[in-house]
C-alpha cells in the first residue's frame, strides 16, 4: 500500500505546478487548465485521506469538486469566448484595460 | 402629562407636509400649515412653561429612547424643559410664529414659496431640538441642523452670485466653530464619561480643578464654537453677508434665535465656565471688543439691513460681555429683549424694502414716514428700545449689563467704558437709520415713489405685537435699584446659574449715576443723529470730508474682510499656485490635503505599479502573500 | 427509515422560496415579450420579500435540518435577511441601468437570485462541503453577472479576472479543507472544533497549513490585502448595480463565513493568528485608503474604499471578543447599505452619461438636488460622521478594540479614517461646489430620476440614517446573534 505521505507530496507538487502555470503561462486557456490541475491535486489529496481513514466523506467531496469544476469550466470558457470576440486575442498580458 | 416631544414635532410635521406636498397642494395649503405648525408649538410651549414653573426643581425631563447602550456607556435621547430652555422655547416659538405670519405677506410673490416655508419650519424644529436636548448629543444635532437651514435660507436666492458666496462663507466659518464644539465634546466625554448637561454641571466642580488647564481648554473650545455660531470676533464676518437671505430669515435666524445659540451654550454650562476664569475673561474681552468694533462699523453703513446686521453683532457682543463677567441672568435677559426689538427692526426694514421694491440703500430713501406710518411708528419703538431710552425694554437689560460689567468682580471700569461708548454709538446709528429712512427729504426715485404703500395687515400686525413687546418687555427684569417692581428675571433664574462670588455690592448711588450717564449719552447721540440726518445731508458730508480716514475705516468694516483675505486666503492661494501647482491637481480637497495627502500619494504611486492590470501579477502577489502567511504560521 | 424528512426542509424554506422565484422569472422571461422587463424585476422583488418574511418567521425557531448541517440560528437569519435586502436594492437599481445599457437578459435577475441563494447556503451551513457549494453557486453566478455586458471589453475583462482569480482562490480553499479533513477526519465544523481542541492538535502541520489556506481563500473573498488585487478591476469593470451587489452582499457573505468558520469554530486565540490578522488589518486599511485617494474614477475610488472598509472589519476580527464580533455584524450591515447606495447613485445617468469621474459629478446640486443630497448622506456615513450608521459601526469596532487594549490598532484605524475624509469629501465638493457644464450634444435630462432607483436610494439613505439615530435595535440583534454562535 502506498503511504499517505507519497500521495500528499504528489498532490502538493501538482498543486504547485498548477499555481506556477497560472502565474507563468500566457494563454488564457492554458491558465485555465492550470487551475483545473490545482483542483485535481486537491482531489488527489482528498482521495488519499479518504483511503487512509477508510472514510467516504472525502470521496463524496471529490464528486462535488468535479461537478463544480465542470460548471466553472462552462462559464469560464464562455467568458473566454466572449472576450476573444471583443479583443481577438487570448494573450493574458493584453487584457489590461482595467488598472491603477 | 408634559409631552415635550410635541413641541418640535409640530414644526417637523409642518416641514414634512410643506416639503413633500406643498408643491401639489399649492400656496393656500402652505400658508395655513406653516404658521399653524409653529403656532401650535407655541401653545404647547406655554403649557410646558407653566408646568415647568410648578414642577419640583423647575425641570421637566422626558426620555424618548436610549440612543445606544453598549459596554461602558449609555446615551439617552431626552428632552428637558428648565428655566433656560423654557424661556428660549417661548422666544423661539413666539417670535418664530410672528415671523412666519409676516413671511406670508413678505414672501407672497416668490416662486419658491413652499420651499421657503418648509426650510423655515425645519429651522424651528432644529432650533427647538438644540434648546430642548438634555445632552450634547441632541444639542449638537440641533446645532448642525440650524446651521444647515441657515445655509439653505441664506442661499435662498441662489441664482444671485452674492447669495451663493454668502452661504458658502457662512458654511465655512461655522465649520471652524463646529471643530471647537466637537473637540470640547470629546474632551468632556473623556473627562466626565457622559454627555448629559445636568451631570456635567453638577460634577464640574468636583471633577475639574478650578482654573486648571483642562477646564480652560474645554471651555475655550466651546467658546470657539460659540463665536462661530453667534458671530463674534474672529468669526463674525459671515453674519453681515448672511443678509443676502430674505429679510424675515434675517429677523428669525440672524437676529432673534440661531445667533443666540452660542450664548445658550455658554449659559447652559455656566457651572463649567465659572471654573475657568481665563475663559470668562476672554469671553468678556471678545464680547466687548466685538460690541465696539461692530457698532463702529454700523455708524457708516448705508444698506439698511447691514446696519442692523452689524448692530446684531454688536448686541451679541454685549451679551457675551455679560456672560463673561458672570452676569448670566442679565445676558439671557438681553437675549430676550433683543429678540423682540431686533426682530421688530428687521421686520420693519423688511417692510420698507418690500415697499421700495427691494431697494436697501438708505441714501435712496427718506421721508417715508407719511407713506409707511405703521412701519415708522413700530420701528421707532424698536429704536427707542435698542438705544436704551428709559422704560423701553432695552433700557433695563442693557443697563443691567452695564452695571454688572462695572461692578462684577470679573468686570471692571474698562469693560464698562467700552460698553458705555458702544451704547452711545448704538443710539447714534439707530437714529441715523430712522432719520435717513423716514425723515428728511425724499431721495426715492420717482418710479418707486408712485408705488409706495404701507404693507398689508399680515405684515404690520406682527410688527405691532413685537413693538408692544419691545416697549414693555423690559419690565420682566427691573433692576433692584429702581425697585418699583421686583426683578422678575432674577427670581425666575434663582439658583439656576453658577454664582460668581460677589465682592462688595456697588452702591446704589453709583448705579443710579451710571444709569443717568448712559441715558444722557443715548440722548446726546440721538440729538447728534437728529442734527446730521434729520433734514439734509450737507452737514454730514462736510463732517465726512473732515474725518476721511476714520470714515473709510468704518465704511469698509475696518478692512477685516480684506485682512482675512490678505493674511489667510491670499498666502494660501499663492502657496498652492506656485509651490504645489505642478504637484497637485487644482481642486479644493487637494489643497487641503497638502502633507498627508502627498505622503499618501507617494506611497500610492508605488502601490499603483503593482496594480498594473495584468492578471498574472495579481496571481503572483496572491501567491507571495500566501507563501508569506504559510511561512509565518509554520515557523 | 427515511434519512431526510420534511422537517429537515424547514430551515431551508427561504432558499426554496427563492429557487421557486428563480424558476418563475426564467419562465416569465421565456413567455413574456421583451418589453415586459418591469414584470421580471417586480417578480424578483416579490420573491425576495416573501423569502424575507419567511426568514423573519424562522427567527427564534431554532430550526435545524439534515443532521445539524443546516441551521437557522440568529446569526444566519440576520445575515440572510441582509442579503435579501441588498438583493431588493440591487433589483431596484438595476432596472433603468439595464435599459440604458441594452442589457436585455432575463437571466440577470435569475442569476441575482441564485447568487443570493448561494450566500444563504454559505451562511447557514455548518459543513464545509455545503459551504463550499454555496460559495461556488454565489461565485459562478456573479462571474456571469460581472460579464453580462458581453460586448463591452471592460466587462469581459472584469469577468475573466474575477473568474480566473476566483477559481485560483477556490483551489486554495479546497486544498485547505482537504488538509483539515486529513488532520481531523471530518468536514463538519463542530467535529473539527472538537478534534482541534485536543491537546497538541494544533501542532499538527497539516491542521495549521489547512487553516492558513482557508484563511487565504477567505481573505480573497472579503478582499483583504494582499488578496485584494482583483477588487478594483472587477468592481470598476462590472455593471454598476452588480458592483453594488458584490461589494455589499458578497462581501458580507464572506465575512459571515469568516466569522462562522474561523472565529467561532477553529481555536485561533493563539498569538500567532492574532499577529497575522493584525498585519492584514493594518495593511488592508492603509492600502485601501491610499489607493482610493489616488483615483479619478469615483467608481474605482469606491472599489478601493470597500477594501479599506474590509480593513476596519478586520480590526474587529483581530479583537475577536463577542462585542467585536457583533460589531463585525453591525458594520457589515451598515457598510452594505451605504456602499450599495453610493454605487447606486452612479447608476443614474447625468448629462446623458453614466457618471464615472469626479468631474462627472459636477452640477448635481443644481440639476439633481435629490441625488446630490442622498449621495452626501452616503459619503458622510462612509466617513463615519455622527448620526449615520457608519459612525456607530466605527464607534463599536474601535471601542471593542480599545477595551481589549489594542491601542495602536485603534490609532492606525482612526488615522485611516481621517485619510478617507479627503476622498469622500471630494465627492461632496464636486456635487455642491462645482458647476457642471452640459457637454456638447448631450441631452440634459430634466426628467425626474428613475422611480425604482430613487425608491431604492431613498430607502438606503433612510436605513443609513435610521442606523445612526436608532442603532439600538440592530446592536441588540447583532449581540444576540453572536451569542447563538458560541
Amino acid at each position: 500500500m502506498i503511504p499517505i505521505s507519497h500521495v500528499l507530496v504528489l498532490s502538493a507538487l501538482l498543486f504547485s505546478i498548477g499555481v506556477l502555470g497560472v502565474m507563468l503561462r500566457r494563454n488564457v486557456i492554458v491558465v485555465f487548465m492550470s487551475i483545473e490541475l490545482m483542483l485535481n491535486a486537491v482531489n488527489l489529496s482528498f482521495v488519499g485521506f479518504a483511503r487512509t481513514m477508510d472514510d467516504m466523506t472525502g470521496v463524496i467531496f471529490i464528486f462535488f469538486i468535479i461537478v463544480v469544476a465542470a460548471a466553472e469550466a462552462v462559464v469560464g470558457l464562455s467568458i473566454i469566448l466572449s472576450i476573444y470576440r471583443t479583443r481577438k486575442t487570448l494573450n493574458i498580458d493584453e487584457f489590461n484595460l482595467l488598472k491603477w | 402629562m408634559s409631552q415635550i416631544w410635541l413641541v418640535p414635532a409640530f414644526p417637523l410635521l409642518g416641514f414634512l407636509l410643506n416639503g413633500f406636498f406643498g408643491k401639489f397642494f399649492g400656496k393656500r395649503f402652505v400658508t395655513i400649515i406653516a404658521p399653524a405648525a409653529v403656532g401650535f408649538a407655541f401653545l404647547q410651549s406655554l403649557v410646558l412653561f407653566f408646568e415647568m414653573r410648578a414642577a419640583d426643581g423647575h425641570r421637566l425631563v422626558e426620555t424618548l429612547y436610549t440612543w445606544m447602550a453598549t459596554g461602558s456607556f449609555q446615551v439617552d435621547v431626552a428632552f428637558q424643559v428648565d428655566q433656560l430652555s423654557g424661556l428660549y422655547l417661548l422666544i423661539i416659538t413666539g417670535v418664530g410664529f410672528l415671523i412666519h405670519v409676516y413671511s406670508i405677506g413678505y414672501m407672497g410673490a416668490e416662486a419658491g414659496y413652499y420651499r421657503y416655508f418648509a426650510f423655515l419650519n425645519l429651522f424651528i424644529f432644529f432650533m427647538l431640538v438644540l434648546v430642548l436636548g438634555d445632552s450634547f448629543l441632541l444639542m449638537f444635532v440641533g446645532w448642525e441642523g440650524v446651521g444647515l437651514c441657515s445655509y439653505l435660507l441664506i442661499g435662498y436666492y441662489f441664482e444671485k452670485h452674492s447669495a451663493a458666496e454668502a452661504c458658502k462663507k457662512a458654511f465655512l466659518f461655522n465649520r471652524v466653530g463646529d471643530f471647537g464644539v466637537l473637540s470640547a465634546v470629546m474632551l468632556i466625554f473623556v473627562t466626565f464619561g457622559t454627555l448629559n448637561f445636568n451631570i456635567v454641571n453638577a460634577e464640574a466642580a468636583t471633577q475639574l480643578e478650578s482654573g486648571g488647564i483642562l477646564v480652560t481648554v474645554i471651555t475655550l473650545f466651546l467658546f470657539l464654537g460659540a463665536t462661530g455660531k453667534s458671530a463674534q470676533i474672529p468669526l463674525y464676518v459671515w453674519l453681515p453677508d448672511a443678509m443676502e437671505g430674505p429679510t424675515p430669515v434675517s429677523a428669525l435666524i440672524h437676529a432673534a434665535t440661531m445667533v443666540t445659540a452660542g450664548l445658550y451654550m455658554v449659559a447652559r454650562l455656566s457651572h463649567l465656565f465659572v471654573l475657568a476664569p481665563f475663559t470668562m475673561n476672554m469671553i468678556a474681552v471678545i464680547g466687548a471688543a466685538t460690541a465696539l468694533l461692530a457698532a463702529s462699523i454700523a455708524l457708516t453703513q448705508t444698506d439698511i439691513k447691514r446696519v442692523l446686521a452689524y448692530s446684531t453683532v454688536s448686541q451679541l457682543g454685549y451679551m457675551f460681555l455679560a456672560l463673561g463677567v458672570g452676569a448670566f441672568t442679565a445676558g439671557i435677559f438681553h437675549v430676550m429683549t433683543h429678540a423682540f426689538f431686533k426682530a421688530l427692526l428687521f421686520l420693519g426694514s423688511g417692510s420698507v424694502i418690500h415697499a421700495m421694491h427691494h431697494e436697501q440703500d438708505m441714501l435712496r430713501m427718506g421721508a417715508l414716514r407719511k407713506k409707511l406710518p405703521v412701519t415708522y411708528l413700530t420701528m421707532l419703538m424698536g429704536t427707542l428700545a435698542i438705544a436704551g431710552i428709559p422704560f423701553f425694554s432695552g433700557f433695563f437689560s442693557k443697563d443691567e449689563i452695564l452695571w454688572k460689567a462695572f461692578s462684577s468682580p470679573l468686570g471692571g471700569g474698562g469693560f464698562w467704558l467700552i460698553a458705555f461708548v458702544t451704547a452711545g454709538m448704538t443710539s447714534f446709528y439707530m437714529f441715523r437709520l430712522i432719520y435717513l429712512t423716514f425723515h428728511g427729504e425724499s431721495r426715492v426715485d420717482s418710479h418707486t415713489a408712485e408705488h409706495l404703500h404701507e404693507s398689508p395687515a399680515v405684515m404690520t400686525v406682527p410688527l405691532v405685537i413685537l413693538a408692544v413687546l419691545s416697549v414693555f418687555g423690559g419690565f420682566f427684569g427691573v433692576p433692584h435699584v429702581l425697585n418699583f417692581l421686583p426683578n422678575g428675571m432674577e427670581l425666575y433664574f434663582k439658583g439656576f446659574f453658577a454664582q460668581v462670588p460677589e465682592t462688595t455690592p456697588g452702591s446704589a448711588a453709583a448705579e443710579i449715576g451710571l444709569m443717568v450717564a448712559s441715558v444722557l449719552l443715548a440722548v446726546i447721540a440721538w440729538s447728534l443723529a437728529h442734527r446730521y440726518y434729520s433734514t439734509s445731508l450737507d452737514a454730514v458730508t462736510a463732517l465726512r470730508n473732515r474725518l476721511q480716514t476714520t470714515y473709510r475705516l468704518s465704511l469698509n468694516k475696518w478692512y477685516v474682510d480684506e485682512l482675512y483675505n490678505a493674511v489667510i486666503v491670499q498666502p494660501g492661494k499663492l502657496f498652492s499656485t506656485f509651490v504645489l501647482w505642478k504637484l497637485i491637481d487644482q481642486n479644493i480637497i487637494d489643497r487641503l490635503v497638502l502633507l498627508p495627502g502627498n505622503v499618501a500619494r507617494g506611497v500610492g504611486s508605488g502601490l499603483r505599479l503593482a496594480q498594473n492590470g495584468v492578471l498574472q501579477s495579481y496571481a503572483l502577489i496572491f501567491s507571495l502573500g500566501a507563501m508569506l502567511i504559510l511561512g509565518f504560521v509554520l515557523l | 427509515m427515511a434519512f431526510v424528512t420534511t422537517t429537515d426542509l424547514i430551515p431551508l424554506i427561504p432558499e426554496l422560496i427563492l429557487l421557486g422565484a428563480a424558476f418563475v422569472v426564467l419562465l416569465l422571461d421565456l413567455f413574456a415579450p421583451g418589453s415586459q422587463r418591469t414584470t421580471l424585476a417586480v417578480t424578483t422583488i416579490v420573491g425576495f420579500v416573501i423569502a424575507l418574511v419567511a426568514e423573519i418567521q424562522l427567527l427564534d425557531s431554532g430550526a435545524t435540518g439534515f443532521y445539524g448541517t443546516i441551521v437557522a440560528d440568529g446569526f444566519s437569519i440576520l445575515f440572510e435577511s441582509l442579503y435579501l435586502v441588498i438583493g431588493i436594492l440591487t433589483v431596484l437599481l438595476s432596472l433603468h441601468y439595464l435599459d440604458d445599457h441594452g442589457i436585455g437578459f432575463g437571466e440577470y435577475y435569475v442569476l441575482l437570485i441564485t447568487a443570493v441563494v448561494g450566500m444563504m447556503f454559505m451562511t447557514s451551513s455548518l459543513e464545509l462541503l455545503v459551504i463550499f457549494i454555496g460559495l461556488e453557486i454565489m461565485s459562478i453566478s456573479s462571474y456571469i453577472l460581472v460579464g453580462i455586458r458581453r460586448r463591452v471589453p471592460e466587462s469581459n475583462e472584469a469577468a475573466l479576472k474575477y473568474l480566473l482569480l476566483g477559481a485560483f482562490s477556490t483551489g486554495f480553499l479546497l486544498y485547505g479543507i482537504s488538509l483539515l479533513y486529513g488532520a481531523t477526519g471530518s468536514i463538519r465544523i463542530p467535529e473539527i472544533v472538537v478534534a482541534l481542541q485536543e491537546p497538541g492538535a494544533l501542532n499538527n502541520p497539516l491542521a495549521i497549513i489547512g487553516v492558513a489556506l482557508i484563511i487565504i481563500a477567505m481573505g480573497f473573498k472579503v478582499a483583504v490585502v494582499p488578496f485584494h488585487m482583483w477588487t478594483p478591476d472587477v468592481y470598476s469593470g462590472a455593471p454598476t448595480p452588480v458592483t453594488a451587489f458584490l461589494s455589499a452582499a458578497a462581501k458580507a457573505a464572506g465575512f459571515a463565513m469568516f466569522v462562522r468558520v474561523l472565529l467561532t469554530g477553529i481555536p485561533l486565540e493563539a498569538e500567532l493568528w492574532k499577529d497575522l490578522f493584525w498585519a492584514i488589518a493594518v495593511l488592508t486599511m492603509t492600502v485601501g485608503n491610499v489607493m482610493a485617494l489616488m483615483q479619478n474614477s469615483v467608481k474605482r475610488m469606491l472599489a478601493y474604499s470597500s477594501v479599506a472598509h474590509a480593513g476596519y472589519i478586520m480590526v474587529a476580527v483581530v479583537v475577536g471578543t463577542p462585542a467585536a464580533l457583533s460589531s463585525v455584524i453591525f458594520y457589515s450591515c451598515a457598510y452594505a447599505v451605504m456602499g450599495t447606495g453610493a454605487f447606486g447613485i452612479l447608476t443614474v445617468r447625468h448629462f446623458g452619461k453614466t457618471p464615472d469621474s469626479y468631474d462627472d459629478l459636477a452640477g448635481y446640486a443644481r440639476y439633481k438636488p435629490c441625488l446630490a443630497f442622498l449621495m452626501s448622506v452616503f459619503m458622510l456615513s462612509l466617513i463615519g460622521l455622527p448620526l449615520t450608521g457608519g459612525f456607530i459601526g466605527k464607534l463599536q469596532i474601535f471601542q471593542a478594540a480599545l477595551e481589549e487594549g489594542w491601542v495602536w490598532l485603534t490609532v492606525i484605524g482612526l488615522l485611516n479614517s481621517a485619510l478617507s475624509v479627503y476622498y469622500y469629501l471630494r465627492v461632496v465638493v464636486c456635487l455642491y461646489m462645482r458647476e457642471g457644464s452640459v457637454p456638447d450634444g448631450a441631452v440634459l435630462e430634466v426628467a425626474e430620476s428613475p422611480g425604482f432607483a430613487l425608491t431604492g436610494l431613498v430607502g438606503a439613505a433612510s436605513v443609513v440614517v435610521y442606523l445612526g439615530v436608532f442603532p439600538q435595535t440592530l446592536l441588540e440583534l447583532a449581540a444576540s446573534s453572536v451569542s447563538t454562535l458560541f
